[in-house]
């Protein structure tokens, strides 16, 4: 697995930027690559049209909050069903915490059309922004649902809607 | 704030401004077709669904976020609450994943695993009898639902006479299983197997080949292969499509490399692949498979492996989950599709940093508003009870 990590990553590095990939965890379960955000869509676009990778599904987007350190991590598992592989990448984005200007990503959805309600979950729930996303509304929360929930650092409201949320 | 809520005023802007023909119609959340609390906005023109907007989160019971607040073994009852259908597949999965992260999954007991498969397929068969007979009262054929409703409980009894619950069962725990099977139990599940399948042939006679029901579902709600990969369709709605893409098989995990099944595909039979009627013959035939493995492993439990006094299924049940800070994505095949769990887990504690549950409903439901376009809003209802949605699964 780490090989074809390895291997993966200079295939990316020429064909898609030099600097496309920031980092490569070897260590654990399922190696990742780190991918720069400015080059996420390239490499996506790059991975799922290339017949010798052909990563043609997205199973799932997560975000994580790596409080109290000031960075959040969005991992994307790929898998590719001709090949039988997975494939995991991440893209670390270094944010203040701020909730009025959030961090900010391209949206994939244009490359897999699941990204699409995966990146409203991570929107509404971490706070983390997509942009050209053709419709990021909040999905599980209600649409005037102030903060971002799943935040380490998130407060319940006193109050919703004349409704007293704490017990 | 502005830019951040201006798909907001979009989606508002697009309700406000219908054209004078065309009606924004609620269908739920208290609708039965929907199979719980799903609500979807409809654009329609007379009969016509012009555009479908499902709107989620009525039953957001936040796993993820409970889930990071107590250590593993506390979420394995939540996990039978995300599809609660099929709440051995669910915890499966999640104590898969765990004890990859440990390290000890070459370690279990072949009993175990053989018990697990074996309640697993009885799950995989109460979900689809669930999926077929409330398909069919969807569509207005009320007597299979009865028939399914009937032999399904026979499963639930078993399986509350292993668990000591009906339906949400904490029966999977890391590194073994709540209990042994209770004494008698492999006999009375070869009795159950003998009688249920006479009963998979008359409802094949009521429903499967019904000629009502091939006109309601055949060349209805056609999903081509590519659209079905590009929206992260897994299980019976990505097989219905013809793609051979099963993860029992694929990954191999727990011991289904040993055992003998088929994977049934959609082969556009009655229509073109991938409708409707696709979908659900994908779900009959897989019931068909899941009694295969059934009897595979009922006759493993009693030979091989069979019961010995002093096995315990507690031995390997670690008292408290020390991992090393790691990710790891654990995927296993559901009733309904691919659900994953992914964890990311913190040093020295045994809480986890992240746990996030990729349910299969939630992405099998992505494709609504692709399939809904155009289409009648009888065939609405015939396309959605064709996904098999759960919605404890979809909001989480």
């Amino acid at each position: 697995m780490s090989e074809q990590i390895a291997h993966l990553r200079t295939v990316l590095l020429e064909q898609v930027h030099a600097d496309a990939v920031q980092d490569v965890q070897l260590a654990g379960l399922q190696p990742a690559l780190y991918i720069h955000p400015d080059y996420l869509l390239a490499v996506c676009l790059f991975l799922r049209n290339d017949p010798a990778f052909y990563v043609d599904f997205l199973s799932d987007i997560a975000a994580v909050d790596y409080f109290p350190e000031s960075y959040f991590e969005v991992v994307y598992q790929l898998a590719s069903i001709p090949h039988q592989s997975q494939l995991t990448l991440k893209v670390r984005l270094e944010h203040d915490r701020s909730t009025d200007l959030l961090p900010e990503l391209p949206s994939v959805s244009s490359v897999w059309r699941t990204a699409e309600w995966h990146e409203r979950e991570a929107y509404d729930l971490m706070g983390v922004f997509f942009t050209d996303h053709p419709d990021l509304r909040r999905i599980l929360m209600p649409d005037d649902w102030e903060g971002f929930p799943l935040r380490k650092d998130y407060q319940d409201p006193e109050i919703y809607h004349g409704i007293p949320v704490k017990d | 704030m502005s830019r951040y809520n201006e798909a907001l005023a979009r989606y508002q802007e697009k309700i406000n401004s219908i054209q004078s023909q065309e009606m924004v119609i609620n269908m739920g959340p208290q609708h039965p077709s929907t199979h719980g609390v799903l609500r979807l906005e409809l654009i329609t023109d007379g009969e016509i669904v012009k555009e479908v907007i499902p709107h989620l989160g009525y039953l957001h019971r936040c796993f993820d976020k409970h889930a990071e607040s107590m250590n593993f073994g506390k979420s394995i009852p939540f996990t039978d609450r995300l599809d609660y259908l099929s709440s051995m597949n669910n915890s499966h999965a999640f104590v898969m994943g765990v004890e990859r992260m440990l390290g000890m999954e070459q370690s279990i007991p072949k009993r175990v695993e053989y018990i697990r498969v074996l309640v697993c397929e009885l799950n995989r068969i109460a979900s689809h009898l669930i999926a077929i007979g409330t398909y069919g009262i969807d569509i207005g054929a009320f007597t299979p639902f009865m028939w399914c409703f009937r032999d399904r409980e026979h499963i639930m009894a078993m399986l509350e006479w292993a668990s000591g619950s009906r339906m949400l069962y904490n029966y999977i725990w890391v590194g073994g299983l709540f209990y042994d099977l209770p004494v008698g139990f492999e006999e009375r599940c070869r009795e159950l197997v003998d009688y249920f399948k006479p009963k998979l042939d008359e409802l094949d006679e009521i429903l499967t080949n019904n000629q009502i029901f091939i006109a309601r579902t055949a060349n209805i709600g056609v999903l081509p292969a590519d659209v079905a990969i590009n929206y992260g369709c897994s299980g019976p709605m990505l097989r219905g499509s013809g793609i051979k893409w099963d993860l029992r098989r694929v990954d191999g995990y727990s011991v289904y490399p040993e055992l003998e099944f088929d994977i049934p595909v959609g082969e556009g039979k009655m229509g073109q692949k991938g409708d409707c009627w696709d979908r659900y013959k994908v779900r009959v035939d897989e019931v068909r498979e899941s009694i295969r493995i059934i009897e595979q492993c009922l006759a493993r439990l009693t030979s091989d492996f069979k019961r010995t006094p002093d096995f315990d299924p507690r031995a390997l049940v670690p008292k408290k989950v020390n991992l090393k800070p790691q990710d790891y994505y654990v995927r296993a095949e559901n009733p309904k599709g691919e659900l994953g769990f992914y964890f990311v887990t913190q040093e020295r504690s045994d809480i986890p940093r992240r746990v996030k549950a990729r349910g299969p409903s939630f992405n099998n439901l992505s494709v609504l508003p692709a399939l809904g376009k155009d289409v009648l809003i009888a065939d609405l209802i015939a396309i959605l009870g064709s996904i098999d949605i759960v919605l404890g699964e979809v909001d989480r």
